[in-house]
């Protein structure tokens, strides 16, 4: 089913996003209300939520351009050395730009 | 693992403003990235009110800008849909994650709080937990910080797009990659830690490559669960 883009539509279209946007936000607070947490739960929410970052940015090291693995290897350096996340985050960012400019 | 029992899960004014202040300074790239998206969207043909719109409801970088490449004329309804809710997914991990703290407070407050959990500010909060602090007002004061300049950045790339034209030349689409980064390296280290990171690492390389697109964080970060659950923490009785 394809929904035409304009004025309502749009509104349309946008609405459904958010509704399911939100789905997604509210979804996994409300499933755990029914689910006990025991030992073994908290050992596995505690586990997924050090994992999730993980498998975000996993592709992004190994599939992204030259930019964006070294912006990603500087970042860590620098939070490894300095361990303050602002100065890290501004290096990787500025290293993606300086090495765009020079292999763009 | 930190327990929920104590007063962490506290929301008052001044932790939901000492969130916000704490997430500002990274919501100054959130500018940034908020007007390549503003841009991107004028140029896919959104209109004005449309694009503000999904920026403030959506308020989800990532599937917003996988929503502009099925723009057109026509957009499929259900394929926009699904498309929303794999990238969006995980926000179901994090709402669970949460949830030992959420859990106390009452029903209205807890899914209020979640209506602008993302992953930032979600970071910012666990790692709070796990070092024994406050986190929830990092969620909603952070959430309101990373909102606000979404929104703000979406307007300024629409009204004055030329100003970024070109987001990624300047690193600016490594803005939340390096920010979660710095996030990982920053929070807890062991053995049993890193363990878990390779397993969730090593099945998202899996899922990006052999399972349907966008399905690789929830995997991913299941994965790291699951090797969580065979590989626990020393027992202490709770």
């Amino acid at each position: 089913m394809s929904i035409e883009a304009t004025g309502w539509g749009a509104l349309l279209l946008i609405l459904a996003m958010a509704l399911v946007t939100l789905a997604t936000r509210w979804g996994g607070v409300y499933v755990m209300s029914f689910i006990p947490i025991g030992y073994r739960v908290k050992q596995f929410i505690h586990a997924v939520s050090g994992s999730v970052l993980v498998a975000l940015l996993a592709p992004l090291a190994l599939e992204g351009d030259i930019g964006a693995r070294l912006a990603l290897l500087t970042t860590a350096l620098i939070m490894l050395l300095v361990k303050k996340p602002l100065p890290a985050i501004a290096a990787g960012i500025l290293v993606a730009a300086l090495v765009r400019q020079f292999t763009a | 693992m930190p327990s929920a029992d104590s007063e962490l899960h506290q929301l008052d004014r001044q932790l939901i403003w000492s969130g916000f202040k704490q997430l500002a300074p990274i919501s100054v790239f959130v500018i940034a990235f908020g007007a390549a998206f503003g841009l991107a969207a004028k140029q896919a043909g959104l209109g004005d009110p449309s694009i503000l719109a999904m920026s403030a409801l959506v308020f989800a970088g990532a599937s917003q800008f996988a929503a502009l490449d099925l723009w057109g004329p026509q957009v499929p309804l259900f394929t926009l849909l699904i498309t929303v809710f794999a990238i969006n997914a995980r926000h179901l991990l994090m709402g669970a994650t949460l949830y030992p703290w959420l859990s106390q407070l009452p029903t209205a407050k807890r899914y209020g709080v979640m209506l602008i959990a993302s992953d930032a500010n979600w970071a910012m909060s666990m790692q709070a937990f796990t070092r024994g602090q406050p986190g929830l007002g990092l969620l909603f004061g952070g959430g309101l910080a990373l909102w606000s300049f979404w929104v703000f950045g979406t307007w300024l790339g629409m009204a004055f797009g030329n100003l970024v034209s070109e987001p990624r030349s300047l690193g600016l689409d490594m803005v939340m990659g390096c920010f979660l980064l710095a996030m990982v390296v920053g929070g807890e280290k062991n053995v049993r830690m890193f363990g878990i990171w390779t397993v969730a690492a090593a099945c998202s390389l899996l899922a990006y490559w052999y399972l349907p697109e966008n399905s690789h964080v929830v995997v991913g970060a299941l994965a790291g669960g699951v090797a969580g659950l065979v590989w626990r923490e020393p027992h202490h009785e709770h």
